[in-house]
């Protein structure tokens, strides 16, 4: 509980952040408070991703971002008033929601009658791999998987794509028209 | 490269253990947290951490760019090549019990090959990534 | 008395929807694209925190078989977790990678700016 207060504090300190440099590494901390908090919820392997994705890659490639461009917002933070709005009913609304959904960390909750006993019963029995997200990843749910992977793929493609071609504008935009 | 003594001694040290820990993480996947997801993180965490102390000359020595762009797609190409390998031998796409005589190390085996291949697509790709990003800051 | 206790039982949601307001708030009201893909990252951490929470049982331990333990969490959430957020670098790579070409060809990431110089062009 004192984690999950954290984060909604470093949340707040990264809307009110001006400096990007600031707002990054203020990311990177909030990664790392998430990477925790999935500790403690017992999801060791998406802790471990968090952590070495979120923390530390994502962090240098925004950062890589940064020594291209502007490190400042130029806007004075004023608060608006419509996206707040929009914001707070919409929060409202689904806190309103969640009231009605199965208590927390209950073993009675219909997410666990149904195909996940099945998963913890046989993943010895049938693949003899006894982590179960892995054979869960890899074997059950493979077909998943795959399809993952091949986001990953067009993503990097994508980048590639973007950043690799031949240079035709200027940095700054002032040679505008030099191609 | 008049970079910090210190920095670079200590990357120097650090370096073969990131290398191992990826190992690591990825063949033990199977009995502790890891998997290919995450080996493929921390092995392009190493290059990267080559690029930023050595310059991105040193760190094309080891993970040139041609290789690293062949790596992306070979990873997928390798998870679709196991599925397809099931389906030849007269099972379900993705069905790794053929690949051996006993259905549970066939699956096991299956389980290994797939997260090699999201290993070698995630790497390839966070350091192809890397790489465009930093090559348009010259 | 039973409203208190609702809302501790359920004080995580509170937190995991407080984050995703927080992220909606950055994309829809800050004009900086870096910021903007921030708020998209917060928002979709948060959905993560969403999907994990459900999985958890009190006194569980991770689901890693051995004889010694009886209750596991669920695996099922990590897995479709796990995933997505390696996904969810990779496409935020590609809004990063997208900005970078923006900034080259208009000189700026704010959104105000943008639409002024496409007025004025």
């Amino acid at each position: 509980m004192a984690l999950l207060t954290l984060l909604a504090v470093v949340t707040v300190a990264i809307i009110m952040q001006r400096s990007l440099f600031g707002v990054v590494v203020l990311f990177s901390i909030y990664s790392f408070l998430m990477a925790s908090v999935m500790m403690v919820l017992d999801a060791v392997d998406v802790a471990m991703t968090e952590a070495s994705v979120g923390a530390g890659v994502s962090t240098v490639i925004f950062l890589a971002t940064l020594h291209l461009i502007k490190t400042t917002e130029m806007r004075q933070v004023n608060v608006k008033l419509a996206p707040m709005l929009l914001s707070v009913v919409t929060g409202g609304a689904l806190i309103w929601g969640s009231m009605i959904l199965p208590p927390f960390g209950r073993a009675s909750n219909p997410i666990h009658q149904h195909v996940a006993p099945h998963y913890l019963e046989n993943s010895i029995k049938e693949t003899t791999v006894p982590n179960v997200v892995t054979s869960v990843l890899a074997d059950y749910r493979g077909f998943d998987t795959l399809g993952e992977t091949t986001v990953i793929f067009t993503a990097g493609i994508g980048v590639l794509l973007l950043l690799r071609g031949a240079r035709r504008r200027g940095r700054n935009g002032e040679d505008r028209d030099a191609s | 490269m008049n970079f910090d003594l210190i920095l670079r001694i200590g990357a120097k040290l650090v370096l073969p253990f990131i290398l191992l820990f990826a190992l690591y993480v990825q063949f033990h996947g199977d009995y502790g947290p890891g998997g290919g997801f995450q080996a493929g993180v921390i092995a392009a965490s190493m290059v990267i951490l080559v690029s930023i102390t050595f310059g991105l000359q040193n760190a094309r020595r080891i993970a040139p760019q041609g290789m690293v762009e062949t790596m992306v797609p070979l990873g997928v190409l390798i998870f679709a090549s196991v599925g397809v390998a099931g389906l030849a031998m007269g099972k379900n796409f993705l069905d790794y019990s053929v690949l051996s005589g006993d259905p549970r190390h066939g699956r096991h085996l299956g389980i290994l090959l797939v997260e090699a291949g999201v290993f070698v697509t995630v790497s390839g790709t966070m350091i192809a990534l890397f790489y465009a990003f930093v090559e348009r800051g010259r | 008395m039973s409203a208190v206790r609702t809302f501790i039982e359920h004080y995580n949601y509170v937190i995991t929807i407080l984050l995703m307001m927080a992220g909606l708030y950055i994309v829809v009201a800050r004009g900086n694209m870096v910021k903007k893909l921030v708020g998209l990252s917060i928002f979709q951490t948060s959905v993560y925190l969403l999907y994990i929470e459900p999985g958890k049982i009190l006194g569980a331990t991770a689901p890693i078989l051995d004889p010694a333990f009886k209750v596991y969490s669920n695996p099922l959430p990590h897995v479709l977790i796990l995933t997505a957020i390696v996904v969810g670098i990779a496409t935020v790579a590609l809004g990063l990678a997208l900005v970078v070409r923006i900034n080259e060809a208009y000189g700026t990431v704010e959104e105000d700016e943008i639409f002024e110089r496409d007025r004025d062009a």
